[in-house]
């Protein structure tokens, strides 16, 4: 059942030109193609129904939407059919409600009255009431119910239950697995009154090929697929519209509350982003939210060796305030910086970069975006003249040619794969850039046309040969060149991409994929029409991760593949506020909207407004902080909401760089692996906690609104307003809306958002300003940003990291549908059924040459360091590439992963890392020490 | 600062820009680079490596080196 209180309109909207008609004598104008249930539903006169819904297409299976249309015979289902010039329709006459109450009876003895858990939520029950039926003259022996009866219920899937004796076999789960989600698991088996749902083999749904994303469960007009978490919470009182905090896809949630809790997720029907779809994740992994591992109260030490004691707000900012001042009076003011996150609102992220800039009074503040999609920022910037993607979501419907690279959206973006995936069916041309086999290469109803399944580390190389290729045999689109950029860079750029060294033959030696793969993949993106690329931390978490973004833009603006729906260059961000993080003046050598701190004009704007002279030489990254604390020059940090120990590389450098601060301020709502070396804790705020806004992968704004009071009291901005305060810096917001104000104040490409227009439009897509009121879908149409594009040299250069005899297998990082980044949040959900460990994934002919088994534990060691994991063998890796995910803290992953980084911005190359893999028996000694809770060591000084 | 560190990353800059086939241009773009990322602490340090004779580092790298202006003398470090 869909989200309290909304209209469902029976089947989907179209586009076609006005037809007008009329329903139940009332004067009706729709678009052609529209059904003409959906037709009465606008018009206020909904038609009963049981197999519709208008997230599915029209299947006219149930028989209780019959109409009458005058000068026709017989009574058509209005679901399947659609409306025409003209045309009289009857909704309701006694002859339907006969032949209505017919349906429904039968449909009762398949399910009887006030036999669902939750009748309120039952359609059946209550489209039975209103005609007035109790019970059926149907029931009894030789009916489906009888048959079915006894089974079951199958409640193996941690959020839901399936009760096949509810079920009334309308199809509209199993149409929800294919066209919402795409993943088929779902299917009708037997024939007749034998007909029933099955998942996969008939298996239990926990074990079947569903990925729990709930679509089947909200389609589910009975209760017979049903959250577990409703069955005894009963309706909710409220239902708040609000933004999911996991992945960069930004989904539109609305919460509904019951007695004070969150009791069911739901996705918005309206959502731009999401379409009303939702994953495992953002629909039902939020209980982590409310788990008893959530800090609630502020605490201090003096040395990360004492126990920590809790203390008021006050005590604890007051602490934090003095010894930030103590350490600044000793080392200078440049001595401490902060940190910002990505799953922080914008608008708390905006506050803690004007805290450090103004009440710290350094440009030492960097965001968690460092490690991840600085190198897009950088590149795009510099190609294009903005710091993002340049699509909306939807754009992917007009696409023909979809070439992924470095992304796995199956399970990082599960609800834009879905999107995706759509379009794939449809008929849109697939080409895959990625070492592993990803789910979406083949899955069911698709087939990546090219896969391309380089050595990690040589993307470069690729993009380049894929450029060779369009270059050479004419494929450029030398007109849209000429018109949009900049002659000179074009001119140098196709000398160097034609040079025969950098041909897919010459490649094919360092990338390992095969030059006629190359060659086929560049001439389909190169015809697209429309070809739109979509990239993750694949591309950018390289040492040369700004140079393959500029090698995309490259070959999206020599093949006019930007400046319109359907093509464009697209970061798929992992974090749900890695865009806003980045909008919003975190990196330490610029202001919001991406303005260099040394721009006299910009930074005199900041300076009026905050009253306080800001500095004009760039601060400290994060890689730079822990250099600085390494040589005592930097000894004070302040992070909101990031797991530095756990998330960044090469875990020894940072724990020892850690452990060299004097003070080490974390706020964040559990006691992660970083608080192990902080003085100073602030129990932070879950998104379910506070106002804000975050902004997706598509420069999308959306709200997030508050659904439960704070549970320490104080939601993250008001954190960070105190702690401002305590340092003698004043901020006096009373709301973040007045945030959002003043970052519109300063923002350029935010001029034009409000808390009241979001909650006027839904969401808004920057830039908007007084071009653009109501945002920017679709980015560079006419023109790029920097006036004309620029081509850049994008020469292949190896990475240091190289294989040896003594590591000869390549590491490469990902993650699984079910966890999400350090797991802090998903390892406190159910979603461990699925999910419990990292495993390291091992090709069978590497394994068999260590006599490894499948289930193994096995030590990797690389030039950083050691871990132990379990093995999986599987050939979606290639011989000679491992791979794990990074979603448990015991696993050490990053123990591995070295201090390599992008060239331009220092993102941690995460992606190659040479290893060797042998069977072990036990743990690592780190693990063992972990596991023995042996507190950190204080460096020396 | 560790001063490996800083020259291997002056070197990954002018490993990028090395591919412009004009060398003045190359050099350029990597002072310009460094000029507006590093933190005035890390470009004093390399500049100062560069004048005890720069080990370590690429000829692009030292060249732009030489051309970026020491930062700023501040009384906060």
């Amino acid at each position: 059942m869909y989200a309290k209180g909304y209209h469902d309109l029976g089947t989907p909207g179209s586009t076609g030109g006005a037809v007008t008609l009329e329903v139940d004598g009332a004067t009706v104008t729709v678009p052609a193609g529209t059904s003409i249930m959906r037709a009465a539903a606008l018009a206020g006169g909904d038609i009963p129904k049981l197999c519709a819904t208008d997230t599915l297409k029209a299947f006219g299976s149930c028989r209780v939407c019959l109409v009458e249309i005058e000068g026709r015979k017989g009574f058509p289902a209005s679901c399947t059919t659609e409306v025409a010039a003209g045309m009289k329709v009857r909704t309701h006459s006694e002859a339907l409600a006969k032949l209505r109450r017919g349906v429904l009876e039968l449909y009762v003895s398949e399910h009887p009255m006030g036999s669902c858990p939750d009748s309120s939520r039952c359609d059946l029950e209550h489209l039975a009431r209103e005609h007035g039926i109790g019970e059926s003259r149907f029931a009894g022996p030789a009916t489906a119910r009888d048959l079915h009866t006894h089974e079951p219920v199958d409640a193996s899937n941690p959020y839901f239950r399936f009760d096949n004796d509810l079920c009334i076999v309308c199809s509209r789960c199993v149409r929800a697995c294919e066209e919402t989600q795409g993943t088929f698991a779902l299917t009708i088996e037997g024939r007749g009154i034998e007909s029933h749902v099955a998942a996969s083999a008939a298996q239990p749904f926990l074990e079947s090929e569903c990925v729990s994303c709930g679509a089947c469960v909200e389609a589910c007009p009975t209760g017979a697929l049903m959250e577990k978490s409703v069955i005894t919470a009963g309706l909710p009182q409220q239902a708040v519209t609000t933004t999911c905090a996991y992945c960069g896809v930004g989904c539109s949630l609305i919460a509904e509350v019951t007695d004070g809790a969150v009791s069911r997720m739901v996705p918005n029907r309206n959502g731009r982003a999401n379409q009303g779809h939702a994953c495992v994740k953002g629909r039902f992994a939020y209980g982590y939210a409310t788990h008893t591992d959530r800090v609630t109260k502020p605490m201090i030490r003096k040395r990360i060796t004492d126990e920590w004691r809790e203390v008021s707000w006050d005590e604890a900012f007051s602490y934090a305030a003095s010894e930030f001042r103590r350490i600044q009076a000793a080392h200078g003011r440049d001595s401490v910086g902060g940190i910002t996150s990505s799953r922080c609102t914008n608008e708390e992220t905006f506050l803690v970069q004007k805290l450090v800039r103004a009440a710290f009074g350094t440009n030492n503040v960097d965001t968690c975006a460092r490690v991840c999609h600085s190198p897009t920022g950088y590149g795009l910037k510099h190609t294009l003249g903005e710091s993002a993607g340049t699509q909306e979501f939807v754009s992917v419907q007009h696409a023909d040619v979809i070439m992924v690279i470095g992304a796995s959206p199956t399970e990082a973006h599960p609800v834009f794969a879905s999107q995706m995936k759509r379009r794939l069916r449809a008929g849109a041309k697939l080409i895959v850039i990625d070492p592993r086999g990803i789910p979406l290469v083949k899955s069911p109803h698709i087939e990546a046309d090219f896969h391309l399944r380089l050595m990690p580390g040589t993307n470069v190389a690729v993009i380049n040969a894929l450029a060779h290729v369009v270059v050479t045999e004419g494929l450029a689109k030398e007109q849209y060149i000429a018109d949009r950029c900049e002659k000179a860079s074009y001119e140098t750029w196709k000398k160097f991409v034609a040079d025969p060294v950098n041909s897919p033959e010459a490649m094919e030696k360092i990338s390992g994929v095969p030059a006629e793969t190359i060659r086929g993949a560049a001439r389909l993106y190169a015809a697209g029409p429309n070809s739109a690329i979509y990239y993750g931390l694949g591309v950018t978490e390289h040492s040369q991760g700004t140079t393959m973004v500029m090698g995309i833009a490259n070959l999206a603006m020599a093949t006019g593949n930007l400046g319109r729906e359907g093509v464009g260059v697209s970061p798929l961000r992992g974090q749900n506020n890695v865009q806003g993080s980045c909008d919003m003046g975190s990196f330490p050598h610029e202001f919001s909207g991406y303005r260099h701190v040394s721009d006299d004009a910009t930074r005199s704007l900041f300076e009026s407004m905050w009253k306080v002279q800001l500095g004009s030489e760039p601060g400290l990254r994060i890689p730079n902080m822990f250099e600085a604390a390494l040589d005592g020059s930097f000894r004070g940090m302040y992070i909101q909401g990031e797991d530095l120990a756990q998330s960044d590389p090469n875990t020894s450098h940072v724990t020892a760089a850690l452990s060299a601060l004097e003070c080490l301020v974390i706020q964040d709502i559990f006691h992660n692996e970083t608080a192990r070396f902080a003085h100073v804790f602030l129990p932070g705020s879950s998104f379910l906690e506070k106002d804000g806004t975050f902004t997706n992968a598509e420069r999308r704004i959306s709200r997030v609104r508050k659904v439960i009071e704070p549970l320490a009291g104080l939601a993250d901005w008001e954190v960070t307003v105190r702690l401002s305060n305590a340092l003698g810096y004043p901020m006096n917001y009373t709301h973040p809306s007045q945030i959002m104000d003043e970052i519109a104040a300063l923002t350029p490409t935010f001029t034009g958002v409000s808390y009241e227009k979001l909650d006027r439009l839904g969401s808004i897509q920057w830039p908007c300003n007084e071009k653009t009121p109501e945002g920017t879908p679709t980015m560079h149409i006419g023109s790029f940003v920097r006036g004309k594009g620029k081509f850049y040299v994008t020469a292949y250069v190896p990475t240091n990291e190289r294989t040896s005899s003594r590591y000869p297998l390549l590491l490469t990082t990902g993650r699984v549908l079910t966890q999400y980044n350090v797991g802090a949040q998903t390892r406190r959900t159910a979603n461990m059924a699925w999910h419990s460990e990292d495993r390291l994934e091992l090709h069978p002919h590497d394994a068999e040459a260590r006599g490894i088994e499948h289930g193994d534990w096995v030590g990797v060691t690389s030039r950083a360091g050691d871990t132990v994991l379990r093995v999986e063998i599987t050939d979606k890796v290639a011989p000679g590439v491992v791979y794990t995910t990074f979603h448990f803290p015991e696993s050490g992953a990053n123990l591995i992963t070295t201090d390599n980084s992008d060239w331009a911005t220092n993102c941690p190359e995460y992606k190659v890392t040479a290893v060797q893999v042998v069977k072990v028996a036990q743990p690592s000694a780190w693990q063992q020490r972990r596991q023995a809770k042996i507190p950190a060591e204080p460096a020396s000084s | 600062m560790n001063i490996e560190r800083l020259v291997a990353m002056a070197n990954d800059i002018a490993a990028f820009f090395d591919a412009e086939p004009d060398k003045a241009v190359a050099a350029e773009g990597v002072r310009f680079h460094i000029a507006r990322f590093w933190d005035p602490r890390m470009r004093r340090e390399i500049i100062a490596h560069v004048q005890a004779g720069a080990e370590g580092m690429s000829a692009t790298a030292v060249t732009a080196i030489k051309a970026l202006s020491p930062p700023p003398n501040s009384s906060n470090q």
